[in-house]
C-alpha cells in the first residue's frame, strides 16, 4: 500500500509524460482517461449543440428526457444501440464493416499528443504536430471506403466530394501550421520544435501567444486555419459531405445504428482534436491568460480558483433552473435530478478549491475551456450560415486560403529573420 | 432565345448498371427527400456533379380535385379548393369564389371585399415566410426557419380567430363572407403589421448580404423573361425575370384597383432576385394590409345569391395573384347545380415546368437551390 501511494506521488511530482518516461502503466491509466474524457466531451457536446442551437432558433431543443433534456444523449445512445444494424444487400460488406472504425480510430487516435497541460499528455513525440495531421487526415480513407461499400449514389457523391474538400483543405491548413511552427523557432536558442508540448512551451517562453504574434501574421495564420478546421471535419457551412438537402446524409446515408453512432463520435472527437490543434498552436495550449503580464503568487491563486468559481455557477445555474422547474408532482423526480446535478457540479467546483487539486488542475481546466469555445463556434456557425456549393468550397480553398498561406508563410519567415536579413544586407553594402 | 421545348429528353431507358465506371450518373432524387418539398420526384442525369438533364415525375398526391368538382355543388366545392395550395388556402378560395360569382354575374359587396383582401394578403405574407424558411433550409441555413414560423404564427392566429382554422381556412363564401369580422379584427391585424415589419427586416439580416447567401444564389437558376413567359412561368418567379406581370395590377379583381402598391421586380431572372423580389412582395402586401384595414366600409357582406346555385350556361374563366403565380379557375356550367367542368391553372404546376431550363449545366446543389426558389406546393402540382 504504502509503495502504491509512493508510486503515484512519485509520478504526480515528475516533469515528464508518461509516454516520454517510458512509464507503461501511467500510459495505458492516461489513455482510458483520455478515452472516457472524450466520451464524455462528445456526450456533452451533443446536447449542448442541440441546446445551444435550439436557443439560437427560438426553441426549446430536448426537454422531455431528463431535466432539460440532460438525459437525452444517453436516451440517443441507447436508441442508437438498440436499433436494426442493415447492411444494404449490394453494399461490400467487409468494407462497409472496416469504414466507421476508421474514421473512429483516426479520429482518437490523435489525442495520443494533445498536451491538456506540461505533462498531461499520453505521449510527447517530438514530431507531435505532423503526426496529428497525419493521422487526423486518415479519416478521409475511412469516408471514401465507407462511401463507396454502400454502393449507392448519394452515399458516393458524398464520399467524393468529401475526400476532395479534406484533401484541399489539409494544404491551407498545413502551411498555416507550418507559419505557427515558425515561430517556435524565431527564440534566441533558434531551435524550432515540431512537439505540441515544445509549441506551448515555446509561447510561454516568447511571452506572446502565437495568435498574437508578428501582429497581424499570427491572426491571419489562425484564420486560415480555423476556417479549413472546418472544412476538414465536414461541418457548416462546409458541411457539403453530409448535406442533408441535396445528398440526404452524405457519406453515411446507409448507415444506421451502432456504425451510424460511430460516425457521429468519430466527427464530434475530430472536431475536438482540431480545436485543440488550434489552441496549441496559436492560443497558448494549456497556459492561462496572461501568463507572464499577470505572474505572482496573488495572481496564480487568482486564476487558480477559477475553475472552482466556473463549476459553481454552473451548479448555480442548475440551482436556479431547479427553483424555475414547474411546481407540479409529475415533475418532481426532474426536479430533484437537476439539483442533484447542480449539487454534484457545486461539489466538483468545491473540490477544485482545494491546494492540491488546485495546483494541478488549471492547465487542463485551460485547455478545455478553450477548446470549449471552438466547440460554441462550431455550433454558431451552423446556426448562422447557408452552405457552400461545392465549386465555391474548393475556390474559397485553392484560390483564397492556399495563396495566402504561402505570402503568410513567406512572410513570417521574413518578419521572423529581419535582423538576420538587415545584417546581410548591410554586409552587401558595406563590401 | 432557344426554345425550351428544344431541349432533348432524358434518355431514361438506358440502364445504368455501372455506375462507377460511367462518367454519367442518373440520380433519383426523391420522391422521398428532404428537399423536394413533399413528393416531387426528380429525375436528375448528371455527369459528376453537373446537371445534364432532369425530369420530373409528379402526381403522388393526386387526389382527382378537377374530378371531384363534377359531382359537388358549387358550394359543396368550394372548401376543396383550399386543399391544393394548402399553404395560401385563402388565395385558392378567393380565386374559386370569384369565378363562381363572375359566373352567376353577382358581385361581393365592398365590406366583404375589404375582408378579403386583408386575408389575401396576409395569407400571401404567410406563404412566402413559408417559402423563405424552407427555402433557406434548403440552401443550407436553418436559422430562418424558426424566425418565419414564429411569425407566420401570428397570421395563423388571426385566421383561426376569423374561421376556427389555421390552414384549410375555407374563409369565403361564394358571394361574400359567412362570418362578419370578428371583434378586435382590425386591431390584430394592424398589431400584425407593426409586429412583421421589424421581422422581415431581421430575415433580411440573415440573408441579404450574407457572403455564402449571395455566392449560393447569384446566377444560379436564371431564365430569361422570354422563357419565363414562353414557358408560361407567372408570379414572382416571372417578375423577378423583369416581366412586370401581376393580376393585381393587369387585371384588378377583388377591389385591389383601390389600392396603392408596387409589383418589384427584378433584372437577371436568378434565384438571389427572386428572393429579393418575394421579400419586396411581402412589404408591398403589407402596405395593401394597412391600406385595406382604414379602409373597411361598413355594410352586408353577403350579396344576394340563391341557396341553390344554378349558374346559367356558359364557361368562365377567372384568375387571381396568388402567392405562387397566376392561379385560374376555368369553370364550365351546363345549368345544373354541379358544375360541368372545373379546370384549374395552379401556378406551381406550370412554374415546375421551368425546372429543367433553369437547372441544365449547374450542379445538383443548384437543383436544389432552384426547385426552393420556385416555390412549388405538390398539393396544388398534382392536384
Amino acid at each position: 500500500m504504502h509503495a502504491l501511494v509512493q508510486y503515484i506521488e512519485s509520478y504526480l511530482s515528475s516533469d515528464k509524460t508518461p509516454g516520454a518516461a517510458g512509464n507503461f502503466f501511467w500510459a495505458t491509466v492516461y489513455v482510458l482517461l483520455v478515452f472516457v474524457g472524450l466520451s464524455i466531451a462528445v456526450i456533452a457536446m451533443n446536447w449542448l449543440e442541440r441546446k445551444i442551437l435550439a436557443h439560437m432558433q427560438v426553441r426549446l431543443g430536448p426537454m422531455r428526457v431528463g431535466p432539460h433534456g440532460l438525459l437525452q444523449p444517453i436516451a440517443d445512445a441507447l436508441k442508437l444501440l438498440l436499433k436494426e444494424d442493415i447492411i444494404p444487400d449490394g453494399a461490400d460488406k467487409v468494407v462497409f464493416w472496416i469504414a466507421p472504425f476508421i474514421v473512429v480510430l483516426a479520429a482518437f487516435t490523435v489525442f495520443v499528443v494533445v498536451p491538456f497541460g506540461p505533462t498531461h499528455a499520453i505521449t510527447d513525440m517530438n514530431i507531435g504536430i505532423l503526426f496529428m495531421l497525419g493521422v487526423s487526415s486518415l479519416s478521409v480513407l475511412g469516408i471514401v471506403t465507407a462511401g463507396w461499400a454502400s454502393n449507392s449514389h448519394y452515399p458516393l457523391i458524398g464520399a467524393l466530394r468529401s475526400s476532395a474538400q479534406m484533401v484541399s483543405y489539409e494544404v491551407a491548413m498545413g502551411l498555416a501550421v507550418v507559419s505557427a511552427i515558425l515561430m517556435t523557432s524565431l527564440n534566441e536558442s533558434k531551435t524550432g520544435t515540431l512537439s505540441m508540448i515544445g509549441i506551448v512551451q515555446a509561447q510561454f517562453d516568447q511571452h506572446e501567444w502565437f495568435l498574437f504574434k508578428f501582429f497581424p501574421l499570427g491572426i491571419i495564420a489562425f484564420g486560415i486555419f480555423a476556417i479549413a478546421m472546418v472544412a476538414e471535419t465536414n461541418r457548416a457551412p462546409f458541411d457539403l459531405p453530409e448535406a442533408e438537402s441535396e445528398l440526404t446524409a452524405g457519406f453515411h446515408t446507409e448507415y444506421s445504428g451502432f456504425r451510424w453512432s460511430l460516425f457521429f463520435l468519430a466527427e464530434y472527437s475530430a472536431m475536438i482534436a482540431v480545436s485543440s490543434i488550434a489552441v496549441t498552436l496559436w492560443i497558448g495550449g494549456w497556459l492561462r491568460p496572461f501568463p507572464n503580464l499577470l505572474q505572482g503568487s496573488t495572481w496564480d491563486l487568482a486564476f487558480s480558483s477559477v475553475p472552482g468559481i466556473t463549476f459553481l455557477l454552473l451548479g448555480a445555474i442548475c440551482f436556479y433552473n431547479t427553483a424555475r422547474m414547474p411546481k407540479h408532482p409529475l415533475f418532481k423526480i426532474q426536479t430533484l435530478g437537476l439539483a442533484g446535478f447542480g449539487a454534484v457540479l457545486a461539489l466538483i467546483g468545491l473540490m477544485m478549491f482545494l491546494p492540491p487539486v488546485r495546483e494541478r488542475v488549471g492547465d487542463i481546466f485551460w485547455f478545455s475551456a478553450k477548446v470549449a469555445g471552438f466547440m460554441y463556434l462550431y455550433i454558431w456557425y451552423r446556426g448562422t450560415f447557408p452552405r457552400y456549393r461545392f465549386d465555391q468550397l474548393m475556390k474559397v480553398g485553392w484560390k483564397v486560403l492556399l495563396p495566402t498561406g504561402l505570402a503568410l508563410l513567406i512572410l513570417t519567415a521574413v518578419v521572423g529573420m529581419r535582423a538576420e536579413l538587415l545584417a546581410q544586407v548591410k554586409q552587401v553594402f558595406q563590401r | 432565345m432557344t426554345d425550351p421545348r428544344s431541349l432533348s429528353p432524358l434518355d431514361l431507358e438506358t440502364p445504368d448498371k455501372t455506375f462507377l465506371d460511367a462518367n454519367e450518373l442518373v440520380i433519383n432524387m426523391g420522391p422521398q427527400h428532404p428537399a423536394t418539398h413533399g413528393v416531387l420526384r426528380v429525375i436528375l442525369r448528371l455527369d459528376g456533379e453537373k446537371v445534364l438533364g432532369l425530369e420530373c415525375v409528379i402526381g403522388y398526391l393526386h387526389r382527382g380535385v378537377e374530378k371531384i368538382a363534377e359531382n359537388r355543388t358549387y358550394t359543396m366545392f368550394n372548401p376543396y379548393v383550399d386543399r391544393m395550395d394548402y399553404v395560401a388556402a385563402v388565395s385558392n378560395g378567393l380565386g374559386y369564389c370569384e369565378a363562381v360569382e363572375k359566373l352567376l354575374s353577382v358581385e361581393a359587396p365592398p365590406r366583404a371585399q375589404y375582408i378579403r383582401v386583408i386575408l389575401t394578403e396576409l395569407n400571401r405574407i404567410a406563404s412566402h415566410q413559408l417559402w423563405l424558411g424552407t427555402h433557406a433550409l434548403d440552401i443550407g441555413a436553418i436559422t430562418p426557419l424558426f424566425y418565419t414560423f414564429r411569425d407566420r404564427e401570428e397570421i395563423l392566429k388571426i385566421f383561426e380567430k376569423y374561421c376556427g382554422a389555421r390552414l384549410t381556412t375555407h374563409a369565403f363564401r361564394i358571394g361574400g363572407l359567412q362570418y362578419e369580422a370578428y371583434d378586435g379584427f382590425e386591431s390584430d391585424v394592424r398589431n400584425f403589421v407593426s409586429f412583421v415589419k421589424p421581422k422581415i427586416d431581421e430575415y433580411e439580416e440573415l440573408l441579404t448580404t450574407n457572403r455564402i447567401w449571395l455566392e449560393r444564389t447569384k446566377g444560379v437558376g436564371v431564365i430569361s423573361g422570354k422563357d419565363a413567359i414562353a414557358l408560361g412561368v407567372t408570379g414572382p418567379v416571372l417578375r423577378a425575370s423583369g416581366v412586370k406581370w401581376d393580376i393585381r395590377k393587369a387585371q384588378p379583381y377583388a377591389n385591389y384597383k383601390n389600392f396603392d402598391f408596387e409589383i418589384p421586380t427584378g433584372e437577371n431572372g436568378d434565384t438571389y432576385d427572386r428572393y429579393i423580389v418575394r421579400m419586396m412582395e411581402m412589404r408591398q402586401s403589407l402596405r395593401i394590409i394597412e391600406q385595406a384595414v382604414a379602409g373597411i366600409p361598413e355594410g352586408p357582406i353577403m350579396a344576394k345569391v340563391p341557396k341553390v346555385m344554378k349558374p346559367p350556361v356558359g364557361e368562365v374563366y377567372h384568375s387571381i395573384e396568388a402567392p405562387k403565380g397566376e392561379l385560374g379557375y376555368f369553370i364550365v356550367s351546363d345549368g345544373s347545380t354541379q358544375p360541368y367542368r372545373v379546370r384549374v391553372r395552379p401556378p406551381s404546376f406550370v412554374n415546375l415546368q421551368a425546372l429543367d431550363v433553369m437547372c441544365r449545366d449547374q450542379l445538383v446543389a443548384d437543383v436544389i437551390a432552384v426547385i426552393g426558389t420556385l416555390d412549388i406546393v405538390l398539393g396544388e402540382v398534382d392536384r
